[in-house]
């Protein structure tokens, strides 16, 4: 009898552990003799240390060190310079850190840390982002490698010759990540075995491990990194953060374990965040709302330490099907944080822009939104020409304007003080894989165990493979169990990209396949050994495919404003998915809400700015940094439609961990406009700029 | 700890030794803490919160440290039947206490908590990192709302009744509101809270 577990609602592996308070997170791990370290912030926006003086600190009861640039350990080389703490006097922002206390409790390390005296000499410092900045400059690449420029045809030309234009320019500040888990790891040193663990709150376990053999002269074979709970990450754990550098650094030196956990106000400026962005989007159209010009230009900041260019314009080589283009990116280097992922890099910003300009070309044209998108749909990759693996935009737009009652909807109302509209906006996020190792053991108890260094940043990771598993070894799911997040399983790819189910469920998948052609080859019981069978989707999944591959849905939002308060509340929202195979449609569910919640924090409240004057994120801690709370979320429906794709992999799924942020704050901007019949373009939609805007 | 041993859980854990300078190891007390109904004797530094008194002292790692400034919630556990952000509580002003944590609601080799199983059904979390937090915070607030406590979605009908307040979504979103969950579980949490009261 074949057994589907594939496609079917299956709840959270580790759920127990989570809601026991059983699920060990980085900062959880309390080795015996365990001390703590609290970092030392540099409290100029540039220049460079001349001196630290840590008397006062060590003279502290139960201070065991303080490592400065002076005295801290020399590291090997990294990829990323913002693993390169405590190496030199610079400080190229605010909020680098300058030293580190380590104690035998946290409340001595904070004391410690706090007693350190720090003396600058200051430089002048720049943070001041705009798009006519003289500095700036387009770069060769964008993130994820997209190139910076890309152009069809005369858009130019084809824009003074349209019938119907717009040219607008819109805003997205700068916007932090905020897991409820700030970066955390323990590091253990075993000096007699030279022997490296380290527990540690990241995507990825296997670019932890790669990175401190590197940094600390380590063969990688002699480091573990274990990443059993995270607590969230959306991008800012993507790669290894200074926190994991500090804390084996300070295990080293003292010959201690060692625990740092951030403190939530240092995250904006050492684990990255998305950097602002200012859009122009510029529309040509014939009457009947053929595009025939897009220009997307965008500008966005990054830091001295590195180069990240948030890729915004990227959407619209994907989007419509536009003869003349131009989407381009131009960047600031400025004495700012390094900014880096979070949710959607690209997509949700940018999308922000393009689906706004969308918005007002169907206000210019008398068209219907969501008829104008659907009018626009090209039959291959506008940008590259390929054939679309699937891509059902247009299903997704008319099922959500179904069940959402669109055409009803279409008359702007006043409730009293309230103003109630509606919008709709249009997502993308591209399919991502990555090549991943996986192993399968039949055991002679007539269960199967399989490993992955697959990481479960609440994605719901375990539970979906166990589901690949168990479909592909064709037995019930409760006879499999899974192991992920921890070095010495087979190695797999980051949690990044929306790229994991794809990427581990790949080589899981096959390894359980090459394992099932073993067994039936065999007769009679498994050897006490049992059976194993291993995979690496080197060969397959790392090819580039012929396709252009994406998923798409679309947004419809209901939203109320408050013509006293300036308050903007979404009354109801609703996403419709095109993402290939869904394969658990809970934690798919959860995947796709959880992402239009952010959403909904990047339309109405988050909103991070830098200081002009101290140079520093103003917006640091919960506190001053909005992010959704309960009430600002009312019911959120997401739906899918069944999408069969037989170019992605052998699940035929695609990536759900970021579409669902991409559409969601235009489609609130949109119904904003709808219900107000006045436009913002800078996020989020806050009550000054509302009251401003309606005044 | 004065032996250099890991003191944890003894009491007398939190007392730093002196510094290399010879400071004087910082003030302490005995405080009496019961948690999950069984009674710990402590000896505090006086600056260590009830969070790190039960994360580092007890290790009861199930409250989790977020902001450590009162502004997630991660950190809410009970004290004597209501909810607090321990983060911002000094343990040594909890002598005596009565204290549950997450570990105290319901375990998976006893019985779960109606709640922890409403939160299951409902998959009402994600990376679970707030979901302690969450748990505790409904406990105390279907209690409140029992008691009669009105909130700023209680109509102004109930404010005169001194009866239970009924929790409508609207209430427990606006009850809730002080436990952040970046994963946006927002929806089913609120169902699952519902799932218990209905």
């Amino acid at each position: 009898m074949r057994h589907v577990v594939l496609g079917t609602a299956v709840g959270r592996a580790e759920g127990p552990e989570k809601v026991t308070g059983a699920a060990r997170y980085a900062g959880d791990h309390a080795p015996a003799g365990c001390a703590h370290a609290w970092p030392v912030a540099a409290t100029v926006p540039r220049g460079r240390v001349t001196a630290v003086d840590a008397a006062a600190a060590l003279a502290l009861p139960g201070v065991l060190a303080v490592l400065t640039p002076h005295n801290a350990p020399r590291l090997g080389p990294s990829d990323d310079p913002t693993l390169q703490v405590l190496q030199d006097a610079g400080v190229p922002h605010r909020g680098w850190y300058v030293a580190l206390a380590v104690a035998e409790t946290p409340e001595a390390a904070r004391a410690a840390a706090s007693a350190v005296v720090v003396t600058y000499e200051a430089a002048g410092h720049d943070v001041g982002f705009r798009a006519d900045h003289p500095g700036a400059y387009t770069p060769e690449e964008a993130n994820g490698g997209h190139p910076a420029h890309r152009e069809h045809g005369d858009p130019d030309a084809a824009l003074a010759a349209a019938a119907v234009r717009v040219d607008c320019s819109y805003a997205v500040a700068p916007l932090h990540n905020h897991p409820m888990e700030p970066h955390a790891a323990t590091a253990l040193w075993d000096e007699a075995g030279g022997h490296l663990t380290v527990y540690d709150s990241s995507q990825g376990s296997g670019p932890v491990r790669a990175a401190l053999a590197s940094l600390f002269g380590l063969p990688e074979d002699r480091v573990t990194v274990v990443s059993e709970h995270v607590g969230g990450g959306f991008g800012c754990k993507g790669t290894p953060r200074p926190h994991v550098v500090l804390a084996v650094m300070a295990a080293r030196h003292t010959g201690r374990p060692v625990t740092l956990a951030l403190p939530r106000r240092h995250l904006p400026a050492v684990v990255g965040h998305r950097a602002p962005t200012l859009h122009r989007v510029r529309l040509g159209a014939r009457s009947d709302g053929t595009l025939t010009a897009l220009t997307h230009e965008v500008t966005t900041h990054t830091s001295r330490v590195r180069e990240f260019v948030e890729q915004a314009a990227v959407p619209g080589r994907v989007m419509y099907a536009v003869p003349d283009s131009r989407t381009t990116h131009r960047v600031v280097a400025l004495d700012v944080p390094t900014p880096s992922w979070m949710r959607a890099p690209g997509e949700a910003p940018g999308m922000y822009a393009l689906e706004s300009a969308m918005d007002e070309l169907a206000d210019a044209l008398g068209i219907d939104p969501v008829e104008l998108r659907v009018r626009n749909e090209p039959a291959t990759e506008p940008d590259s020409g390929r054939p679309f693996s699937s891509r059902h935009l247009v299903e997704c737009l008319r099922e959500g304007a179904d069940r959402f009652g669109w055409a009803s909807l279409r008359t702007p109302r006043r409730e009293g003080t309230v103003l109630c509209g509606t919008g709709v906006a249009a997502a993308t996020y591209p399919v991502l894989i990555s090549p991943s190792t996986a192993r399968a053991h039949a055991l002679a108890d007539g269960r199967f165990h399989v490993e992955v260094n697959a990481t479960d940043i609440g994605t719901g990771a375990r539970t979906v493979l166990a589901q690949v598993a168990a479909d592909a070894l064709g037995v019930p799911l409760d006879a499999v169990t899974v192991a992920v997040g921890h070095t010495g399983l087979p190695s797999a790819s980051l949690a990044g990209g929306s790229s994991g189910t794809g990427s581990w469920g790949w080589a899981v998948h096959d390894a359980c396949a090459a394992l099932t052609a073993r067994m039936a080859g065999r007769h009679g019981p498994l050897p006490g050994g049992g059976l194993s069978a291993s995979a690496d989707t080197a060969g397959s999944a790392g090819q580039k495919s012929p396709y252009s591959r994406h998923a798409f849905g679309a947004h419809f939002a209901d939203v109320r404003v408050d013509t006293v308060t300036g308050e903007v509340r979404v009354a109801r929202l609703l996403g419709v998915f095109a993402a290939g195979r869904i394969l658990n449609p809970v934690t798919a569910r959860s995947q796709f809400v959880g992402a239009m919640v952010m959403g909904v924090g990047m339309a109405l409240t988050e909103h991070s700015s830098v200081d002009p004057v101290h140079g520093d994120f103003a917006e640091s801690d919960l506190a001053s940094y909005h992010v959704p709370v309960h009430a600002d979320v009312p019911d959120i429906e997401a739906h899918w439609i069944d999408e069969h794709d037989k170019h992605l992999n052998p699940m035929g799924s695609k990536g759900i961990g970021e579409i669902g942020i991409v559409g969601t704050a235009a489609a609130i901007g949109n119904a904003f406009r709808h219900a107000t019949g006045r436009r913002l373009r800078s996020l989020p939609l806050t009550p000054d700029r509302v009251l401003d805007v309606l005044a | 700890m004065a032996d250099g041993s890991d003191p944890r859980p003894d009491p007398g854990a939190g007392a730093v030794p002196p510094g290399p300078g010879g400071a004087a190891a910082p003030p302490a007390s005995r405080v009496t803490l019961k948690v999950n109904g069984t009674e710990h004797d402590l000896r505090l530094d006086h600056r260590v919160t009830l969070l790190d008194a039960l994360r580092g002292h007890l290790l009861l790692t199930g409250a989790k440290k977020g902001c450590d400034h009162g502004q997630c919630g991660a950190c809410t556990v009970l004290a004597d039947g209501r909810r607090v952000n321990s983060c911002l509580l000094l343990a040594v002003t909890q002598d005596g206490a009565d204290i549950t944590t997450v570990e105290g609601l319901g375990s998976t080799a006893g019985d779960l908590h109606p709640l922890q199983r409403a939160f299951l059904e409902r998959d009402a979390f994600q990376c679970g990192f707030c979901t302690p937090g969450q748990l505790c915070s409904a406990v105390g607030a279907i209690a409140e709302a029992a008691a009669g406590h009105p909130s700023h979605a209680t109509g102004a009908d109930a404010l005169t009744d001194p009866g239970p307040v009924t929790l409508t979504a609207e209430e427990v979103r606006e009850r809730m509101s002080g436990n952040l969950c970046r994963c946006g579980a927002y929806p089913r949490i609120v169902d699952a809270v519902r799932d218990v009261t209905a």
